[in-house]
């Protein structure tokens, strides 16, 4: 009797091990344990065996039955978990192909440009303003100091609606409109297009500047260089970059200067981008003139002001090496998109 | 304005080179545009003067000439040139010589005749564009001297770029008086003696707009030789200085013009009449320009006429028919001081800007009138001969220019600039300007020097010490200024934010042109008419475009062109239109979307975008402000877009905006291959949001349901959602469309609408019965309305 268990259980274990699959197994399980399985046979036999050996064979009869159900156990997590290592190798993918959907697109360069600009004078308290771009003669020129008939119209080519209407030059229009409608202090950042009339291989007729103002009591030529001094080095992330001041008029500001910074292309050596001067020109600046004070009701007496002007399509193409002042204004895709 | 660097240091000569006295004017605020060589690299060409001549035996144009060059034998060299003559000088290039361009002259046989060398014109040594024949020089001039030498040309030719209010600079006399003061420099000016009169004539002047013309100069100059030419250092002169040589008497008074500023006029003393009256014009009045045009004047005009007519466009340009000519012999001399105010706009108004307008305008001293006729004299006389008469003059001081006393202090001074300059070093500054002035309790009174029109303020006089003092010596410091909070209201919509959206998108943004072709605004937009530039760049660029689109197509064409067939752009910026004679300039958000609705995807296939793609965007769009629910979308039409795919978007019933096909018979005009879909929304409407208000969240299970709804094709989406929004009340969380049905089980001329509705308590998790309380009430209020039924 108990080598009949023994090989039984033999037979079973090895029936368990080569079942390739749950059905399979279950039907293993079935075949020894199910209700008329071999092993439960066993037990139902039990009553026949003599006395005197009934428990010792209903224990190995118990020790089998155990024996078997951990295999089948274990072989059922061993095929589950190949049930498993199948699917997944099944579900593999090839993680190098791209993704689906739509793909960003992007700001153009001299927005993004103008965004960086703003958000560093907005750190230092400046607000944003706008102005219109068709302009009326006074808050483009007289306001601003240029008389009609004054050489320095002569300075920006003007596109005209009529004697009195025009697209403004400059955005300085808009320092005055703010000036005109609220008090002093002002810190004020502007930028747009403006437009001037002339179409060559460094200008187009529409363009952008950034205008900066500052007007409180105690502002002097010595915090204007520091202020732009400080912006371009934070613009071009060139912490030694070197700045000149190079006298100059503009009608609306007196002392005037025009900006200048060290070639970003050549560091200064000289090179074509710099025409071998080693220096850019990259705006105007000055202290506001005291008759633009006086022309917007502020005490030019109390209140000193800096204002500048830089070009930001200029600072865009410095800033990424963009070769052809024409492609700004193309909107060409595959140029578009090299800013994203 | 170009000046020779000899010239300047004939003037004034600073211990320093070129670049640095370049520089230094730079960094005055005089800018230096170029420094260029007077003349091209040649050497070894010399005076040479031609001892005789012999014809070529085998060719009529070639003469051989003997040529002496200061060496111990003349050298023989062949010429075919016609102006060649015994006894003449010439530039004579010897054997070994390099010409501009490169040529270099070797021992040469022409025809069999042996050159040793070559004899040049002014062309061939570089300093003229195009010559006839040989450059013939001056009697005197020593033969065998480098020519190099002999005409100065290693010279540089330093281009200044002045600011309007430097018109004090627009002469070597000007510009030699300002490196004085940059360089601490004496200027030492050329001796410029009186021409006393060897004749009596004069000619009348009356001058009867005194406060026009404060100063008035002539002089009669009778009998010069009509035949001279003006020699070559004056042609030089003129030459480096970017001016053409014309004839002896405009030579000098363009001379005098460039070394002492003054600009000067020649009248042909018989051609006119009895007096010279300085007048304005009177309405009507018309005269011929020396260029030959004819300008039809008025009385802001002011004129130099005789008796009887206009002579000349005072400070501007002479008139054709007194204007001295290859014949004339007796000449009337004008040299005046104009008021800037009479002059300025004048040339620009009638197109006729020349080197007379362009220094009156910006100011030409009061005071060296007198002094440049002497020196205009004494030069025609020593070119030209003649005898000169007295000079005339009226003058009226009260008319000219007021020199203000400025009170300058030196606290503001201070202030402004941010630095104590001594008071030394101030008053010696103003003293090297030419400034005079005197010492009070807050600084100095300080008064202009008649050549400076540009100080008139205090500011003036600070601009002037920290310019000469160097801006780059001024120290560098950051404002002081109290802090203050930037209001930035949380619901206002930046422009920021909705270009993040559109990036976001998948949109690139572009930036063009705001003024388009009227042809594309016409097919756009016809119903208005764009405002007009009166002087465009060209017909392509004259109109202000009143809708984005115009550009966006545009560019969406030259996209195309250039292979790039999906385009998904979009701008901010100003359209433009007028509305009851008033211009409106409008901020709008402007979209183009073309070709596929995405780049090539593996594993989808591709397809073109379509209206509810770009809707999408736009809703997104619409999303910044926190309540979508506040826009509506109608059916309407509009002149560029598919009747059929256009809708208006409107807030309150306010339009706010278009989305829409562009219309396929434009689309095929403008020859784009895809349908395009536009849109533009105003940036007003979306530039203040909705702020977030917290509502909880219900703890109790949604139910969702869904209905197949059977409605004819005329009904909307829109009118669906918006009754089953209105009967569901507010348990009805959520309703979505998730399909559209034609076709079989569906009768022809209706549709089927599959909806998702979401229903939820707050308070309570609801029971069938409820929910189908409120189903059966959306579907009654659907049957009575728009009579959908649920579909079988």
């Amino acid at each position: 009797m108990t080598i009949d268990i023994d090989s039984l259980l033999a037979q079973a274990i090895s029936e368990i091990n080569n079942s390739e699959d749950p059905n399979a197994l279950d039907h293993v399980r079935v075949q020894y344990l199910g209700k008329k399985g071999s092993l439960t046979e066993q037990l139902k036999a039990l009553k026949d065996v003599p006395a005197d050996q009934r428990k010792a064979v209903g224990q190995s009869i118990n020790i089998a039955k155990q024996a078997l159900q951990q295999a089948i156990e274990a072989r059922k997590t061993d095929l589950q978990e190949q049930v498993l290592q199948q699917k997944l190798a099944s579900e593999s993918i090839d993680i190098t192909l791209p993704g689906r959907g739509q793909n960003t697109g992007g700001l153009h360069p001299v927005t993004r440009t103008i965004q960086r600009i703003e958000s560093f004078f907005h750190g230092q308290g400046f607000m944003t303003a706008d102005g219109p771009e068709i302009e009326d003669d006074y808050h483009n020129f007289e306001a601003l100091n240029i008389p009609d008939n004054h050489p320095a119209r002569a300075m920006q080519d003007t596109f005209y609606f009529n004697p009195t209407t025009l697209l403004r030059t400059q955005t300085s229009s808009v320092q005055i409109r703010v000036m005109e409608e609220s008090k002093p202090p002002f810190r004020i950042i502007s930028s747009g297009r403006v437009y001037r009339c002339d179409f060559d291989i460094t200008h187009t007729p529409m363009f952008h500047q950034v205008e900066g103002l500052l007007v409180d009591e105690n502002v002097s030529f010595a915090d204007l260089k520091g202020t732009l001094v400080e912006f371009m080095r934070h613009f071009f992330e060139v912490d030694d970059l070197q700045l000149r001041f190079r006298p100059s008029y503009f009608p609306f500001t007196e002392p005037s200067a025009e900006i200048d910074i060290q070639c970003v292309m050549c560091g200064g050596d000289g090179c074509r981008m710099c025409s071998h001067t080693g220096w850019l020109e990259v705006g105007g600046c000055g202290m506001v003139h005291p008759q633009v004070l006086k022309n917007v009701g502020v005490d030019n007496e109390k209140y000193v002001g800096y204002a500048f002007g830089m070009g930001a399509d200029r600072l865009t193409m410095l800033r990424y090496g963009i070769n052809d002042l024409r492609l700004m204004f193309e909107n060409d895709l595959r140029f578009l998109a090299q800013f994203n | 304005m170009k000046f020779s660097e000899n010239w300047l240091r004939a003037w004034v000569n600073p211990e320093v080179n070129t670049e640095t006295l370049a520089e230094n004017l730079t960094m005055a605020g005089l800018e230096v545009d170029s420094i260029e060589p007077a003349a091209p690299f040649f050497d070894h060409v010399v005076v040479g003067q031609v001892l005789s001549l012999q014809r070529h035996p085998d060719a009529d144009k070639l003469n051989i000439c003997e040529v002496d060059v200061g060496e111990d034998k003349p050298l023989s060299i062949i010429c075919g040139a016609s102006n060649v003559a015994k006894g003449v000088k010439v530039p004579a290039a010897m054997i070994g010589a390099e010409l501009p361009g490169g040529m270099k002259i070797k021992k040469a046989k022409l025809r069999g005749i042996e050159s040793f060398g070559m004899l040049c014109s002014a062309t061939e040594v570089g300093i003229a564009e195009s010559a006839d024949g040989l450059l013939i020089l001056p009697a005197d001039a020593p033969v065998g001297t480098s020519i190099r030498d002999y005409m100065f040309l290693d010279d540089q030719i330093i281009e200044v770029d002045f600011t309007p209010n430097r018109g004090d600079c627009l002469s070597v006399a000007g510009i030699t008086r300002e490196i004085g003061v940059l360089t601490n420099t004496e200027v030492n000016e050329p001796e410029m003696p009186d021409v006393d009169a060897s004749i009596d004539d004069v000619f009348e002047v009356v001058v009867d707009a005194a406060t026009d013309c404060p100063r008035y100069l002539g002089r009669v100059i009778k009998g010069i030789n009509p035949k001279a030419e003006s020699p070559l250092w004056l042609q030089e002169h003129l030459r480096r200085a970017g001016l053409r040589s014309l004839s002896p008497t405009v030579d000098v008074t363009n001379y005098v013009l460039l070394e002492l500023g003054q600009p000067m006029h020649a009248f042909d003393l018989a051609k006119l009449d009895e007096k010279i009256i300085v007048r304005r014009a009177v309405k009507g009045e018309k005269l011929k320009l020396l260029d030959d045009s004819e300008i039809e004047m008025d009385e802001k005009i002011l004129v130099i006429a005789d008796s009887n007519k206009a002579l000349a466009f005072a400070g501007v340009m002479g008139g054709l028919d007194s204007s001295v000519t290859d014949s004339t012999q007796d000449i009337f001399l004008e040299s005046a001081f104009f008021q800037p105010d009479i002059i300025r706009g004048k040339a620009r108004r009638f197109g006729k800007q020349t080197d007379s307008s362009y220094r009156f305008e910006r100011g030409v001293s009061f005071q060296i009138q007198y002094k440049a006729m002497q020196r205009a004299t004494r030069l025609i006389l020593d070119i030209a001969g003649g005898q000169a008469g007295p000079v005339t003059e009226v003058v009226n001081e009260s008319d000219f220019p007021v020199r203000k006393t400025i009170a300058f202090r030196s606290a503001r001074l201070q202030r402004v600039l941010g630095l104590k300059i001594d008071d030394d070093q101030v008053e010696n500054i103003l003293t090297r300007l030419g400034m005079s002035w005197t010492k009070n309790a807050e600084g100095w009174d300080v008064v202009a020097p008649d050549y400076r029109f540009d100080i008139e303020i205090e500011a003036d006089l600070i601009e002037e010490i920290g310019r000469v003092y160097g801006y780059n010596n001024l120290p560098v410091s950051t404002p002081k200024a109290n802090l203050q909070f930037v209001q930035e209201p949380e619901v206002k919509v930046f422009p920021r934010q909705i270009r993040s959206s559109l990036v976001n998108s998948g949109y690139q943004e572009a930036i063009t042109y705001s003024f388009v072709d009227p042809a594309i605004q016409a097919l756009l937009d016809p119903e208005n008419t764009p405002i007009a530039l009166e002087n465009p760049i060209s017909a392509e660029m004259s109109v202000m475009r009143t809708t984005l689109w115009s550009s966006l197509l545009k560019t969406a064409q030259h996209n195309q062109a250039r292979q790039q067939n999906r385009v998904r752009i979009f701008e901010i910026g100003k359209r433009f239109s007028t509305v009851n004679g008033e211009i409106q300039q409008e901020t709008v958000i402007s979209g183009l979307v073309t070709g596929d609705v995405t780049h090539t995807q593996w594993g989808e296939a591709a397809r073109k975008v379509d209206f509810f793609d770009v809707k999408h965007d736009v809703e997104n769009l619409l999303s910044i402000t926190g309540d979508i629910t506040q826009f509506g979308w109608e059916s309407a039409a509009h002149s560029a877009l598919h009747p059929g795919q256009s809708a208006m978007i409107t807030n309150k019933s306010r339009n706010i905006g278009w989305l829409g096909a562009l219309h396929p018979k434009k689309q095929q005009q403008l020859g784009l291959h895809n349908p395009v879909f536009l849109f533009e929304l105003s940036y007003t409407e979306l530039d203040s949001g909705v702020l977030p208000q917290f509502k909880a969240v219900s703890k109790f299970p949604a139910i969702k349901r869904d209905l197949a709804l059977v409605v004819k094709e005329s009904v909307t989406a829109g009118t669906v959602f918006a009754i089953v929004t209105e009967a569901g009340g507010n348990r009805l969380q959520l309703v979505e469309i998730f399909d559209i049905y034609r076709g079989k089980g569906v009768e022809v001329g209706d549709k089927s609408l599959a909806l998702s509705l979401t229903i939820q308590d707050d308070s309570q998790t609801l029971t069938d019965i409820e929910v189908d309380a409120i189903i059966q009430k959306i579907l009654v209020s659907l049957q009575g309305s728009i009579g959908a039924t649920l579909r079988e």
